[in-house]
């Protein structure tokens, strides 16, 4: 069989992803050195390549450029791989949350326990989103679970990243353990569709699958892996340890761009593949929801360390974002992309001042060292409100708009159960300004004995801060964001 | 012809706010105030040039009417096809008028407030507020639908507030303030709630219905509920056009400088509600003629109330503003006594339906640019005599015109323009108003041919207290009066311009700029209504010189005398302070605000605080499940698909 090469064209952000592996895993070969593996508190102290990560960033901003035009709607490689311009968007907005991830990763990748790991923390993203990508893109249920687990294996040690820490490292074992399981659980459901529908092509699947016990115990048990990803109840109890141990950076994209591909393609499967049984699973989101979000906000109360604390928070968010998918409409899967792009930029603020923070605080990521931070770092406290206050849904921030646009969403159905979730996730909402208005209060009005002290944040945190504050500022007040996003549908 | 420059009209001034507003306390006062006047110039030449190509340059199209041309137009939210969210810069015959109006006459207080504000603390956050009230009147006129109007106007109220508290050191000024912006912000409501009416049923938020065929059907099944809108959106123009019985801020904003009362509490500002009657004109006529008739029976009363109120006086900014009330209730009536063409039930676009049925909307528009010159020259002459006196009261004045020639001659020449006395400015307005009214019903022209009178009364009232009689410097020489002075260049130069303006500005031919249904018709004077509108102005002005010129006044103490209760109540504004406090504190606050009050801390709180000990308790009390073992994780995860699976098949 003569394979027709055109068909890479259509695969454009895969190729140039791949090319941005090779790249920088030839470059981090030529240019690697012994480092001796020291274990200090030392934090200081010049990065032997500083070139390196400007370099990377520069490469990931042209990979995006390449891309950004929407490309027009094509399956190749016998229907296994397909694209449209909506998935184009998604693998976008994935590549610019992984970007910024990359911005704010140099501080953290600087230090001398990291430092000679730096290459393999590029090669190990580059192929997680390399594997997201796929997922985004796959037509057939194998290259769909190829893709997801070329981006949970090696997201795995990516958690594992700081591996003389204790915290890390059991962090890195409890999420591949908890990954397989839900891949296991997964495949099996996969085994029932299968059975009934007799292929795996998602196009055959949909005009062949029936309503029966078998298959919809087949669509649970595969929404419980994907809902593992998105770290929705009852799929959930991963997501704490492992934010909490993974370093925060890895933390951030976990959160982001990690789930927010997941999110896409729960949401394109379920509406185009599963139809057949689309009350069912609009029932299951429901609780799903109303329980991930509720569960969530209520752990998140308690927190006091802070990176549980997101943990709970995004598992919170994750419900908000599935609520989309429950007007099983174009416009759930706009406001689906929107929120995820919202998402991304508030929640990496968020992200990124708590590395910064931690950087400073001996890596404690506590709530305490939040306190009476106004006083001392007015700046860093406020872009830390302006991202809160994103996440938390007050105008005129994005993240107003964005759960504006996922209850819109969610209201098309009409049904009573979908007014019924929207009205418990709008309560949740006041819960959540809560606990996010908690860190504001204990930045601007807690007093503490001794506060951080002042710092000034280095070039490339500024620059990731700008960023994100930009987009928090921005994406919603200015409509072309959700037009361009709703163009491409 | 196209407009791409007209961005910079909004762009500057906004530029100019933001760095006056924060950078403005590191520089000196002269920078801060050039900054200011340099960019209102520029806009002001650019709303020339801009009015220049729009008459004249580009002229009239090909069905003989000047185009509604939209020079840029920014979709922010999409709603529907046609309900959307705009922000745009749209001509017309009238926003090309009011960008003259509005950028005249703040270039004229611009450059004022450099000698009358001059070593005040705050001058750059005042040319801050300025340019900031410059850029969002500017916004409001040439908005390109109803709801970045409205967006607008509350920026409009704001500035508003912002320059009425300017001495907000005073209490007077902070109760005026608030006052204004409650008392306007609760008009406003309605205006929203006329605009949700409106949007909903119609489906847009524009203005031109008929420039959108398909939508013509839509309006038709809204015809019950769109009077209603509008009436709502009416009442939010009452509120900032200060329309009985919402004008109770307005005579105490003049507790703002001087200039300020000038530009937003005499030209611009309170003319927005006559603004957006005059927008939504065509939709009035067709869908709501009866509710545009209110309106003028409301501007009438109004007229008549704020002339009563302001033969009595005796602080000149008060007679100044309730004068304002008066005359914009002039140009509402104007619009209001407009009648649809009698043949197709809208308006005709006959050159004869321009010169009879709506002749009151060229009036008005006329009636509105004409006042807004030579009130803008009156308020900043009273400023420059309060300045030399150093009081608002009339008690203070008297015999200025011997020191304070300048002032006294363009005071004079504003004063003979509001009395409608040719050939000044004001005579050609006020006549087509007359003329309109007299169309309507001859009740309603004889009514507003009595108010004129009273104005002409009233001003020359003012006049005479300020300029003749006794001398307050003379007779109180030895107690250490200071000798009044003439102002300097920077204040009496905008005050000859103004005049100049108003002495010239009758001739232009503004029947041919600007009608009802953008037919140009040629405006003649009906001499009947002219000459008893004359000689009813001169015998006000004769009355008022007998009584008021003399250095005693005999007449008008006697009359005081005789009347003391309707002159206490008329100097009291006929008590409608007192009612609105009477309505707000006895009635809203104690019999409905109070039990909502106690609702809200025990019932609502008390249902959150619940919420929120619930929340805190449920949240400790599940805090075991995440154990941080990965059995019991692996546990959790199977047991929850496995009863998802189950829920699904058994229960739903």
């Amino acid at each position: 069989m003569n394979l027709d090469y055109s068909q890479f064209f259509h695969m454009m952000p895969e190729v140039t992803l791949m090319a941005l592996l090779v790249i920088v895993f030839i470059v981090d070969f030529v240019t690697a050195h012994k480092a001796p593996i020291v274990l200090t508190d030392e934090k200081t102290g010049p990065s032997p390549r500083p070139w390196f990560n400007p370099l990377v960033c520069i490469f990931m901003l042209a990979h995006i450029l390449v891309n950004i035009c929407p490309t027009e709607s094509a399956s190749v490689f016998g229907e296994m791989y397909v694209t449209s311009p909506m998935i184009g968007v998604v693998k976008t907005i994935l590549a610019f949350g992984t970007l910024i991830v990359f911005i704010q990763a140099r501080t953290w990748l600087s230090r001398p326990d990291s430092t000679f790991k730096e290459g393999e923390f590029y090669m190990l993203i580059i192929s997680t989103l390399l594997g997201m990508n796929m997922m985004v893109s796959a037509n057939h249920f194998l290259l769909f679970f190829l893709g997801l687990e070329m981006a949970s294996v090696p997201m795995a040690c990516l958690v594992a990243f700081d591996k003389y820490r204790h915290n890390s490292a059991e962090a890195g074992a409890k999420f591949i353990l908890t990954a397989t399981f839900s891949s296991g659980v997964m495949l099996y459901g996969l085994t029932f569709i299968y059975a009934d529908a007799g292929s795996l092509y998602f196009n055959e699947v949909a005009k062949n699958l029936s309503a029966t016990p078998m298959t919809l115990m087949g669509m649970v048990f595969f929404f419980s892996g994907l809902g593992f990803k998105i770290s929705l109840v009852p799929f959930h109890f991963w997501t704490a340890d492992t934010y909490q141990g993974a370093p925060t950076t890895i933390t951030g994209y976990l959160s982001v761009v990690s789930k927010g591909a997941a999110a896409f393609t729960l949401c394109t499967i379920l509406m185009h593949v599963f139809g057949a049984l689309m009350q069912q699973w609009q029932y299951l989101l429901g609780i799903v929801i109303v329980l991930s979000i509720t569960i969530a906000n209520l752990f998140a109360i308690r927190q006091t360390e802070l990176k549980r604390f997101m943990a709970f928070s995004s598992i919170s968010q994750a419900g908000y974002i599935m609520l989309a998918v429950m007007g099983n409409s174009g416009m759930g899967v706009t406001a689906l992309t929107y929120y995820i792009l919202v998402y991304v930029v508030a929640n990496m603020s968020v992200f990124t001042i708590i590395s910064a923070i931690e950087e400073r605080n001996n890596g404690v990521t506590d709530m305490d060292a939040y306190n009476g931070l106004y006083s001392t770092n007015p700046k860093l406290a406020f872009l830390m409100t302006l991202a809160l206050f994103s996440l938390g849904g007050i105008p005129p921030f994005a993240g107003m708009f964005s759960k504006f646009f996922v209850f819109m969403a969610a209201l098309e159905q009409g049904s009573a159960w979908a007014y019924l979730i929207v009205f418990i996730a709008l309560i949740n909402t006041v819960i959540s300004l809560y606990y996010y208005l908690l860190i504001v209060k204990a930045m601007y009005i807690n007093k503490s004995e001794n506060p951080l002290p002042a710092f000034k944040s280095d070039c490339n945190t500024r620059l990731a801060l700008a960023i994100c504050t930009l987009g928090v500022a921005l994406f919603g007040v200015c409509s072309y964001v959700y037009d361009w996003i709703f163009a491409a549908l | 012809m196209e407009y791409n420059f007209v961005f910079l009209i909004l762009l500057l001034p906004a530029l100019s706010f933001l760095v006056l507003g924060l950078a403005g306390m590191k520089m000196p006062h002269k920078v801060a105030g050039a900054i200011g006047t340099v960019v209102l110039g520029t806009i002001f030449c650019l709303s020339i040039y801009t009015a220049y190509e729009y008459f004249i340059g580009q002229g009239r199209g090909a069905d003989g009417l000047y185009p509604h041309v939209t020079a840029f137009n920014l979709t922010w939210l999409k709603f529907s096809e046609l309900l959307t969210f705009n922000l745009g810069f749209r001509l017309s015959p009238i926003s090309v008028m009011m960008l003259v109006v509005i950028t005249t006459v703040s270039l004229m207080v611009h450059i004022y407030s450099f000698g009358y504000m001059h070593g005040e603390k705050g001058f750059q956050r005042y040319y801050a507020y300025l340019s900031l009230f410059t850029m969002s009147m500017l916004g409001l006129v040439v908005a390109t639908n109803i709801f970045q109007m409205y967006l607008f106007w509350e920026l409009v109220g704001v500035s508003s507030y912002l320059l009425i508290g300017f001495y907000y050191p005073q209490g007077a000024a902070v109760a005026a303030s608030k006052k204004a912006f409650i008392v306007t912000r609760f008009a406003d409501l309605f205006f929203l709630i006329g605009i949700l009416i409106y949007s909903f049923y119609v489906g847009t938020f524009n203005y031109d219905l008929h420039a959108m065929p398909t939508l013509h059907e839509q309006v038709a099944g809204a015809a019950v509920m769109l009077p209603v809108a509008l009436f709502f959106m009416f009442i939010g123009g009452a509120g900032k056009s200060a329309m009985f019985p919402l004008h109770i801020w307005l005579p105490d904003a003049m507790e703002g400088p001087t200039p300020v009362s000038a530009l937003i509490h005499a030209a611009t500002m309170v003319v927005a509600g006559v603004f957006l009657v005059a927008s939504l004109f065509p939709i009035f006529v067709e869908f709501a003629p009866e509710q545009l008739h209110w309106i003028a029976y409301i501007a009438a009363f109004t007229a008549f109330y704020a002339a009563a109120v302001a033969c009595v006086q005796s602080d000149i900014k008060r007679v100044l503003a309730f004068s304002t009330i008066s005359q914009i209730g002039f140009m509402l009536v104007a619009l209001g006594v407009c009648l649809p063409d009698p043949h197709t039930g809208a308006v005709a676009m006959t050159e004869e339906y321009a010169d009879v049925q709506g002749l009151g909307y060229m009036a008005g528009m006329f009636h509105l640019f004409t006042h807004a010159m030579f009130k803008a020259c009156l308020f900043l002459g009273a400023g420059c005599i309060i300045h030399a006196v150093h009081s608002n009261e009339k008690e203070y004045m008297g015999g200025l015109r011997k020191y304070m020639p300048i002032t006294h001659i363009t005071f004079l020449i504003s004063c003979l323009a509001i009395a409608g006395i040719p050939p000044f400015s004001g005579f050609f307005s006020k006549d087509e108003i007359l003329v309109a009214c007299y169309n309507f019903s001859p009740v309603m022209g004889a009514v507003m041919s009595g108010i004129a009178m009273m104005t002409a009364f009233y001003m020359f009232r003012l006049y005479y207290v300020i300029f003749w009689g006794k001398s307050y410097y003379e007779t109180h020489i030895n107690e250490g009066a200071h000798k009044p002075h003439e102002a300097p260049l920077t204040m009496t130069f905008p005050l000859i311009f103004l005049s100049i303006i108003t002495i010239t500005c009758g001739f232009l031919p503004f029947g041919e700029l600007i009608s009802a249904n953008g037919i140009g018709f040629h405006t003649h004077i009906n001499w009947t209504v002219a000459g008893t509108s004359v000689a009813l102005a001169i015998i006000g002005i004769v009355a008022a010189t007998l009584m008021y010129k003399n250095e005693e006044t005999p007449v008008a103490d006697k009359l005081a005398k005789t009347f003391p209760t309707l002159h206490r109540a008329a100097y009291k504004r006929f008590y409608m302070d007192e009612v609105w406090q009477y309505v707000t504190h006895r009635i809203i606050f104690r019999l409905i605000s109070k039990p909502i009050a106690w609702f809200d801390r025990h019932v609502i709180d008390g249902t959150f605080d619940f919420l929120a000990w619930g929340s805190n308790e449920a949240g400790e009390s599940i805090r075991p499940w995440q154990s941080g073992d990965v059995r019991h994780y692996a546990i959790w995860f199977l047991s929850g698909a496995v009863a998802l699976t189950l829920v699904l098949l058994y229960m739903l």
